[in-house]
């Protein structure tokens, strides 16, 4: 179970998250502005320019991998981005990473969740192929519950498709 | 056997009054495209001044009901020669022949304090006889519009010789925000849209509720946790409690078997999503799938041998039909495009679906063995069907386009007749059909 109190961007901020089941930002995250990362709550991330803070990660790694329609094969970029990722967590081993599924609005419930399932997971193994231990790592799906883009186009479904690593320091038990 | 699930008006051929009826007032739910039979329902004696608006209000219900299936129409009180005022009266027929009312439906009501009693009675009008017997029902004022959804109920199984499924009600996912922070909620309404009642606050996401067979509890997705886990909820305590499924990263898309007693679910690990079962009284799981591919969204047959799916097997999402204790399953969709989230009618002779294909999303029913698909719907994004208890109609959520999309509950009956909204405040999705209340 996940503590809130202990995610990052929560830790020391008053601003309550208004989105409980995404973590404090989870899959909106900084990147677009409009995740629950309180902007006054930067510091806790550390500073852009700190490669050892999650803001470093979230923003200059890069925190995800984007797919092709229906698939979860990871692109080439999107490993270079999970090679990153994997770099960061071996050298910033107090974090944990929670990796998030996402799918497009163009599918059914249920199958959008497996699909988005198998996109988290992709990018887990392919983070414990780079050498970051499975137990740092843990696996959930949105399917089409959290789109960060909202048009009915292929340019939104795009940034959709995604694999959102959240890391995090709480305990994963 | 059904066919193309049309809508046929036999045993009332009749070129006019004169002619004698070959049969009883019957309207045959099959075959063939014909015209809504007409009725007339003249508004309900108050049998006591503090009846007179729940009088006036349960006759308009009870019209609404038989209107709405698009199956009857209502030949309106301002064509009627006699008013028939009192229940008691005699019933002048030719009165309503003249004005080709099929049926007639009377009624009564007392009120007392907030007990009430309703009266009614049906007439087969060119047959000049009361058609079954008067009945009676009983009870709270406040509960009117349940009483006045039996009486229709009793005039639409007379007619038809099916169950209706007018006192019946709906769980759903109540929706409001916008799209990339939509809240939704649990939520229980009557099969039109009255009585909504929130069972869940909008706290984290809910997907997918599935009533038990009886209605008693609904089964849901939760991401309470972060991860989707299945939850049961008590309908008359809003009481709710995660179930205890065989060990997974996460656990979605339940459903009762038709005892309640077994769930059936996807449960995910290592990327992999496969079917189980569990027991809920002792607790024992099961593994019905072992494939690579994503396998979810499954439903028993009524009779609870069988279970339909769909997987992604093939290369896109199929239905398939198993044994209810797993095993090898055979393909039943066989049409271009993508096939999922099937439904097992409760008649057992068909399978409703969500079919994607070139762009478009559409509602389906096909027989069981894959023959004889129809697609009802067709929209930028129609989903989930869930059956009327009778077998007749399909609610579903529609979703509409664009930044601003939202969704909304539809119905449509399975011959791809009376599409319509169901009214409600809000966004909805998800809907489950319960049973017809006793």
């Amino acid at each position: 179970m996940i503590t809130k109190a202990a995610l990052i961007g929560l830790v020391l901020t008053a601003a309550a998250c208004t989105r409980p089941d995404r973590f404090g930002g989870a899959g909106g995250g900084a990147a677009n502005g409009g995740g629950a990362f309180d902007p006054n709550a930067a510091t806790n991330l550390g500073g852009a320019n700190d490669p050892t803070s999650p803001l470093f990660f979230n923003q200059t790694i890069g925190d995800r991998v984007l797919f092709a329609v229906d698939t979860s094969t990871l692109t080439e970029q999107g490993k270079q981005i999970l090679i990153g990722q994997a770099r960061w967590l071996q050298t910033n081993a107090d974090y944990l990473a929670i990796i998030e599924g996402h799918a497009d609005e163009v599918g059914t419930r249920e199958y959008n969740i497996g699909l988005g399932f198998r996109r988290a997971n992709a990018a887990r193994e392919f983070l414990v192929s780079q050498g970051v231990p499975s137990d740092r790592l843990r696996v959930t799906s949105y399917g089409k519950e959290r789109p960060i883009e909202i048009c009915s186009d292929e340019s939104c479904y795009a940034k959709n498709r995604r694999a959102v690593t959240v890391i995090s320091i709480a305990s994963l038990s | 056997m059904l066919k193309r699930l049309t809508i046929l008006m036999m045993a009332l051929v009749l070129s006019g009054p004169a002619l004698a009826q070959s049969g009883p007032l019957r309207l045959v739910i099959t075959d063939g495209v014909i015209e809504p039979l007409p009725f007339a329902v003249p508004t309900f004696e108050a049998e006591n001044g503090e009846a007179a608006q729940v009088a006036s209000d349960i006759s308009r219900l009870v019209a609404q009901d038989l209107a709405g299936t698009g199956l009857f129409r209502e030949v309106p009180a301002s064509a009627f020669i006699s008013q028939h005022s009192a229940f008691a009266q005699t019933v002048a027929y030719p009165d309503w022949r003249a004005i080709n009312a099929q049926a007639l439906i009377t009624g009564a009501v007392f009120v007392s304090g907030n007990q009430m009693t309703v009266k009614f009675r049906l007439y087969d009008v060119f047959s000049g006889a009361e058609l079954g017997g008067g009945l009676q029902f009983a009870g709270t004022v406040d509960g009117w519009r349940r009483m006045g959804h039996k009486v229709a109920d009793a005039a639409y199984s007379r007619i038809t010789g099916e169950s209706g499924y007018f006192d019946s009600r709906v769980v759903f996912v109540a929706e409001s925000g916008p799209k990339d922070n939509r809240a939704k909620r649990l939520a229980v309404m009557d099969y039109d849209g009255a009585n909504l009642k929130y069972l869940t606050d909008s706290g984290s996401i809910v997907l997918a509720p599935r009533f038990s067979p009886s209605g008693d509890r609904v089964l849901y997705t939760s991401f309470e946790s972060g991860f989707p886990r299945i939850n049961v909820l008590d309908v008359a305590s809003v009481g709710r409690q995660q179930i205890t499924t065989a060990d997974g990263e996460m656990a979605f898309s339940p459903r009762f078997s038709n005892d309640g007693r077994q769930v059936i679910y996807s449960l995910a690990n290592g990327g992999n999503t496969d079917i189980y079962r569990t027991d809920l009284v002792t607790g024992a799981s099961s593994r019905l799938t072992e494939a690579p591919s994503i396998e979810t969204a499954p439903s028993f047959s009524p009779d609870g041998a069988q279970i339909v799916f769909e997987s992604d097997r093939s290369g896109s999402q199929q239905l398939y039909i198993m044994s209810a204790n797993g095993g090898e399953p055979r393909r039943i969709s066989f049409g271009e495009g993508r096939y999922g989230t099937p439904v097992w009618s409760p008649r057992g002779d068909l399978v409703a679906f969500t079919k994607q294909n070139a762009g478009r999303f559409h509602i389906g029913v096909m027989r069981t063995d894959g023959s004889e698909e129809r697609l009802l719907t067709a929209s930028f994004l129609d989903e989930g069907p869930t059956w009327s208890p009778n077998g007749r109609v399909l609610m579903f959520m529609r979703e509409t386009q664009g930044a601003g999309g939202t969704s909304s509950l539809y119905s449509v009956d399975i011959s791809g007749r009376n599409l319509k909204p169901v009214p409600i405040q809000g966004g909805a999705s998800d809907p489950s059909w319960g049973p017809l209340q006793p």
